[in-house]
């Protein structure tokens, strides 16, 4: 079977035979901004990503034992990609997974993968991994062949590490590898290793697991090098503020302070202790705070997004000829601000030692952070490097970066030690970039046959991308003296897309338009969360294709079926509608009802189905979600098991999201400041139970499913309700008193 | 102050949905008696009592932990087999004013109708027609574990001889409409009196002691009159906030018993709950009785223990520079409970902690009954009655902690 | 100041202020990850541990208060090679995403399942409720908390709240 180059993502997903103008632009610095590689491809013809970097020993080394190290430029988030490109390498290289390092992001040792972001961890590094392993088993192969004079496809490997001839001779990996150079370009379209599967495909157990259920040293959190000190940062209580004068004079007094580093309005204290950190900073903000930025217009926030300056994008146009509609539907659908809420505040430790500063981070991008704390700390590049260490889950850009700025000026001022600089939990709550509040304005209309005949679709939205690509993308680089210039921020081009992702219908739609406008300015600091426009969008037109449904009176599984070209969309539908058991489920009465949702994340990646059960309670708009069931479609699964842990885990956020949050401001500041303040589920809160089925493609490139479940999910709770109640409700959260207030007595 | 409020968006909610919300399969909307029912259903904190923990809403199934043991809450849904599903408006009248049951039993008086006695016909009957309307729910009660001989409730009759008085509310002349409104909604069925006023042996309410403060479930409700302990006097706008939102921010957030009634009163019409503070603010118009100090050394020098783990435990959030302070938790010289002369509120909290009172969002304190030992409490307990308050240290300290402990587990 | 703690059945001697939370002295003074910081506030759970078998939040536990008491974090419960039960359960169960909670919820269904063998669904919820998962692991840590109490470990098949 011939390895498929990587689907290109340059080209259209979104063409449909003969029916659509697609208008966008093609860009590939998209990737730049969010999943994609950081830098221009030099081999475009080669898969993954091997455009941008095409020599094997980037990715592999055989050492002359024979140990394999594979190195790979994403970082494990806590969604498993450890696991899985240790499986993917270990599929083709045929060795035990258990024998394989893997080394992660990492600006002095591993390939420049851009971010690890926007699920493109497996189409980009574990389809460059897969084809580098099939290149270096090509060329231990070759080698062996030509040591002993045998042809190379006589030449078979043995499953632990060696090459076998057919008279029994056999050699390791090592020895051959030692005759090898491995600084040349892969090549394409190399066959796969065929034969039994050992790895690939299998839910093999995840590698971190262990260690991280008996305390092992799994998180950047714990981190302890010697002669380490303590930070913590000092801030005022949100994003958009700023504390006034500080008693510096008092804390510099405590014992066990070792400095208080200040730069501009920058300020951190670091001490010998944790908890001496901990109470100076407690110490230093007793000050009081003013508000440093525009007032947040708390008064409406969904009328200040659309009405602010936007720039305007047709994203899709529909121009065939369509029946006379028969019914529309017309909705406004609106988003509050969402956090990404990590249960491990950002942490990161620095150490400026010689002139070159190492910071141990657990931001998803550690080359562009490196090109940004580069320019924050006026070093060379190469005077910089980032380390990957893990953190809890960050779900897109959070305080990850910010907190390794914060530790790297803290470092810089006391040469030598190691300084750790913790966030608290306010701070992370105050100060991370929030998933943009957006606002939807829709009509479509259904002909006489119950066909889509018509569909406009406006999303104004803030910018899901604040990550930063240089000094004045960093809090910090906004503070010190001088500041840099604030980072502007910039859409990103469909067909990924950013407040707009998801925003064309994966529906067949003869006619109609889809319009983006982007919102630069914003009040309130925002950046990307897990599936950015991708949530909202999908939460949208799902509602929008169950009201059209039930306008012309049909079932909504049916619905979307009759407008789904692809096949695999109509796959994924189907078997989650069976495994759900749609057909015989119970019908809206009041109280119990069921909803269902689909979605194909950017309309280039997984594909997802979610179907729910809710019971409404009618005294206190409570919904208790039942059950869920899903299907979905992630190309070849590398590990079954990590998809379905993906969706789960999405399918419970996603609820959460939908059914419970909404952060909170006054005119001045975030009034969400902990837990107590910004409440996400909790287990009395989870569903019942949450099937997931994973529909595996042995042989199609890899999808990535970290943020396929989110949309589904959220309009599956919706249509669950207006099943239920006959309530379609458009303004998330879809809160308990909500729900009251609209079912009233 | 900025509190996290969740009220307002009911009435965003309200505005954003007219134009969405469609009729569901329920019939036709609620008429205005069934409105009015549902609201004096929040006033009266029906739905508390008669919801167990985790249970369909009027029920029934909760324990009410008296003194004689253990009375539990009926359903109150329509149900015919379990539930009030037989009982015509008379008898459901006669049920709230006399205290008697469909088939002429008595009730016991852990069904408030001393107060609910004083609630006019007509609001009774919206209550009625508001109940009928509710979901009927299959559930049986479980039978009450009282004290012999009051399991035969006969008993009753002796008791409601002693003890009550039933008459219909009389406005006072000369106060506020409003004023008169919200006395008698706090006399009928905000039935205050049940846990602010003391109680005799017998467990009457005593009439000449109205509102002197009483117990409740292992808690110490305070005066609502001029014996109040608070710090800083109860203005109309304090004692809205507080019942309405289940925090001001110059006294306490609602806890225990007092919870659960915030939450039903930030969904009552806010016109009565206005009204309620009016009246409760007029009852409680005093000097203050202590002043609020802060007397941290020599609190620490007293209690050395206590400071530590002050400094450890609770400085974090409760101190200046915490951000539970700077966004409008009460500061604790100002916490009623600290000058309470009976400590169990206080320790309560330390034991249990505080639940957002009114939503999913809002003050939330972690209970520290599993961290800390009975003589630790005793002596946090302690240093914060040396240091926030000018009244005489409380006495006896563990053994109140162990049955706070014991209160709070029952 | 000297202080005496036992942990994981052995004594240790740290040096720290005796106002000092204990889930600083765990991860700075004893080298222990186990217990997290996660809000210091007492409202995530990520640093659970147990005290004289209950479970409490080493970041509101002043290491004063701790002496004398017995206190068990998750290495206390086993090793990556030789896991105790509920670790072995959540292993099976692959019930982590990030992992970062999953130390916390082991303790927390440690202090849960001695005091209740067999628990409801229901007890389990509550027994898990203070502590957060943002990951949206719960499913799994059911799971792996059924298991670990010998309970069948699909979810009851009325499914729904914590009434159910």
């Amino acid at each position: 079977m011939i390895l498929a180059a990587h689907q290109d993502l340059s080209r259209r997903g979104l063409l449909q035979a003969g029916a659509l103008v697609v208008a966008f632009s093609l860009a590939p610095r998209a990737f730049a901004q969010e999943g994609g590689a950081a830098q221009k491809p030099v081999a475009p013809g080669l898969p993954g990503s091997l455009k941008t970097t095409p020599f094997l020993d980037a990715w592999i080394r055989v050492d002359a034992t024979g140990q394999i190290t594979v190195f790979t430029g994403k970082a494990e988030l806590g969604q498993g990609i450890r696991t899985a490109l240790i499986q993917v390498a270990a599929e083709e290289l045929d060795v035990p997974p258990a024998s394989l390092r893997l080394v992660t992001a990492d600006t002095g040792r591993t390939p420049n993968e851009g971010v690890t972001a926007g699920s493109h961890s497996l189409q980009d590094s574990g389809t460059a991994i897969l084809n580098a392993a099939a290149n270096v088993r090509q060329l231990l192969v070759q080698a062996a062949a030509e040591q002993w004079r045998l042809a190379p496809d006589s030449l078979a490997t043995t499953g632990d590490g060696r090459l076998k001839a057919p008279n029994g001779r056999t050699a390791g990996y090592g020895p051959l590898a030692a005759g090898l150079a491995l600084h040349v370009e892969a090549r394409a379209d190399l066959p796969r290793r065929g034969g039994a599967r050992r790895a690939l495909g299998m839910d093999l157990p995840r590698v971190d697991i262990p260690g991280k259920l008996t305390g092992g040293a799994a998180y950047v959190q714990d981190l302890r090098l010697p002669g380490m000190l303590h930070a913590r940062v000092v801030r005022g209580p949100s994003d958009g503020t700023a504390l006034d004068a500080l008693d510096l004079a008092a804390v510099q007094a405590m014992p066990g302070v070792v400095q208080v580093v200040r730069n501009g309005a920058f300020a951190a204290v670091v001490a010998e202790r944790e908890w001496t950190a901990i109470q100076a900073l407690q110490r230093l903000q007793r000050a009081t705070w003013r508000r440093a930025a525009p007032a947040i217009p708390v008064a409406d926030l969904h009328a200040a997004i659309t009405a602010s300056a936007s720039q305007d994008e047709v994203i899709f146009e529909g121009k065939s000829a369509s029946p006379p509609a028969a019914r529309t539907v017309r909705a406004r659908y609106t988003r509050p601000y969402v956090m990404h809420g990590s249960i491990g505040p950002s942490c990161a430790v620095a150490q400026f030692q010689d002139g070159l500063m190492t910071v141990w981070t657990h931001s998803q991008g550690v080359y562009p952070l490196r090109k940004a704390l580069a320019e924050l700390l006026r070093l060379p590049p190469d005077k910089v490097r980032c380390i990957h260490a893990e953190g809890a889950g960050c779900y897109g850009h959070n305080g990850a970066d910010d907190a390794a700025a914060d530790a790297a000026l803290a470092a810089m001022a006391i040469p030598g030690r190691p300084v750790r600089l913790q966030w608290m939990r306010e701070q992370e709550h105050g100060w991370e970039p929030l998933g943009a509040a957006m606002v939807v304005e829709a009509q479509a209309s259904l002909d006489a046959a119950g066909r889509i005949a018509d569909w406009r679709y406006d999303v104004w939205s803030p910018s899901h991308n604040g990550r930063p690509a240089g000094a004045g993308g960093l809090l910090a680089g906004l503070e010190v003296e001088p500041a840099f210039p604030p980072q502007v921020p910039r859409p990103i081009p469909m067909p990924e897309g950013g407040g707009d992702r998801n925003g064309v219908p994966i529906y067949q739609v003869p006619s109609g338009r889809v319009t983006s406008h982007f919102i630069a300015s914003s009040p309130v600091r925002v950046s990307a969360l897990r599936s950015l426009g991708g949530y909202f969008n999908v939460f949208s037109i799902e509602s929008l294709m169950d009201e059209l449904a039930r306008a012309g009176g049909l079932d909504p599984v049916a619905f979307r079926l009759a407008h789904l070209a692809d096949p695999r969309a109509g796959d994924v539908v189907k078997l989650c509608a069976q495994k759900f058991g749609w057909d015989t489920r119970p019908r809206g009465d009041g109280r119990r009802g069921c909803g269902f949702a689909f979605a194909r994340y950017k309309n280039l990646a997984s594909y997802c189905a979610v179907a729910l059960e809710v019971e409404v309670e009618h005294e206190t708009g409570a919904i208790a979600v039942r059950r869920v069931v899903s299907a979905v479609d992630a190309g070849e699964a590398v590990n079954p098991d990590g998809v379905r842990n993906q969706i789960e885990g999405a399918i419970v956020q996603s609820l959460s999201w939908t059914g419970i949050e909404a952060v909170a401001f006054d005119a001045a500041h975030r009034t969400s400041f902990d837990w107590s303040a910004y409440p996400i589920a909790r287990f009395r809160d989870v569903p019942g139970s949450v099937q997931v089925h994973v529909l595996d493609r042995p042989g199609q490139p890899f999808l990535g499913a970290g943020e396929a479940g989110q949309g589904p999910a959220g309009a599956a709770l919706a249509n669950a309700l207006a099943d239920a109640t006959g309530l379609r409700m458009r303004d998330l959260p879809l809160s308990p008193d909500r729900v009251k207030a609209a079912l009233g007595v | 102050m900025r509190l996290a409020l969740r009220i307002p968006a009911l009435a965003a909610a309200g505005l954003a949905l007219a134009a969405a919300a469609a009729p569901g399969p329920r019939a036709a909307a609620a008429s205005a008696q069934v409105e009015r029912g549902a609201m004096l259903a929040k006033l009266g904190d029906c739905a508390i009592c008669h919801t167990a923990d985790g249970g369909q809403p009027y029920a029934g199934g909760r324990a009410i932990p008296t003194p004689f043991g253990s009375v539990f809450a009926t359903n109150i849904t329509p149900d015919r087999q379990t539930g009030i599903g037989g009982y015509s408006q008379a008898q459901f009248e006669r049920a709230m004013h006399r205290g008697v049951r469909r088939d002429g039993a008595q009730l016991y008086p852990a069904f408030p109708y001393d107060h609910f006695s004083y609630a006019t016909d007509a609001d009774v009957d919206a209550l009625y027609a508001f109940l009928m309307t509710r979901r009927p729910v299959a559930q049986r009660t479980p039978p009450n574990r009282l004290i012999p001989p009051l399991g035969f409730r006969p008993v009753m009759l002796i008791w409601k001889a002693l003890y009550f008085r039933p008459r219909p509310f009389a406005p006072t002349p000369g106060k506020s409409e409003e004023w008169n409104r919200g006395a008698y909604l706090v006399a009928s069925f905000g039935h205050c009196g049940a846990c602010h006023t003391p109680r005799g042996a017998l467990g009457a309410e005593k009439t000449d002691k109205t509102f002197d403060g009483g117990y409740a479930e292992g808690w110490y409700a305070p005066p609502l009159n001029a014996a109040t302990p608070a710090a800083v006097p109860w203005t109309q706008e304090s004692l809205y906030a507080y019942l309405r939102t289940g925090l001001d921010a110059s006294h306490a957030a609602s806890a225990g018993p007092m919870r659960e009634v915030a939450h039903e009163l930030a969904r009552a019409p806010d016109a009565d709950v206005r009204a309620m503070a009016v009246y409760l603010a007029d009852l409680m118009k005093t000097p203050a009785r202590s002043a609020p100090v802060d007397r941290a050394d020599q609190a620490a020098a007293r209690h050395p223990l206590g400071a530590q783990l002050y400094a450890g435990a609770c400085a974090a959030c409760h101190e200046p520079g915490a951000a539970m302070m700077r966004e409008g938790r009460p500061p604790l010289p100002l916490g009623t409970p600290l000058h309470e002369d009976d400590p169990r509120d206080t320790l309560q909290i330390i034991l249990q902690g505080l639940k957002p009172p009114t939503g999913p969002s809002g003050p939330y304190m972690p209970p520290f009954a599993g961290t800390f030992t009975d003589a630790q409490v005793a002596e946090i307990a302690a240093y914060l009655r040396a240091r926030f308050s000018e009244r005489p240290a409380w006495s006896r300290l563990p053994a109140a902690v162990a049955a706070a402990r014991k209160e709070a587990a029952a | 100041m000297s202080l005496t703690l036992n942990v994981n059945g052995a004594d240790h001697t740290v040096e720290a202020e005796p106002e000092t939370p204990l889930l600083y002295v765990l991860r700075g003074d004893l080298q222990l990850n186990g217990a997290k910081f996660g809000c210091g506030l007492g409202q995530c759970g990520a640093c659970t541990v147990t005290v004289d078998g209950k479970a409490a939040y080493s970041c509101l536990l002043p290491v004063a208060a701790a002496q004398g008491r017995k206190i068990v974090t998750v290495e206390g419960l086993g090793t990556a090679s030789a896991p105790g039960a509920i670790q072995k359960a959540f292993e099976t169960e692959q019930a982590a995403q990030c992992g970062y909670c999953i130390a916390g919820m082991i303790m927390r269904a440690k202090a849960l399942l001695d005091a209740r063998p067999t628990p409801t669904e229901a007890e389990i919820r509550a027994g898990l409720q203070p502590n957060l998962c943002r990951c949206g692991t719960h499913m799994r840590i059911l799971r792996a908390v059924r298991r670990a109490a010998g309970l069948p470990v699909e979810p009851p098949t009325a499914g729904g709240r914590a009434d159910a």
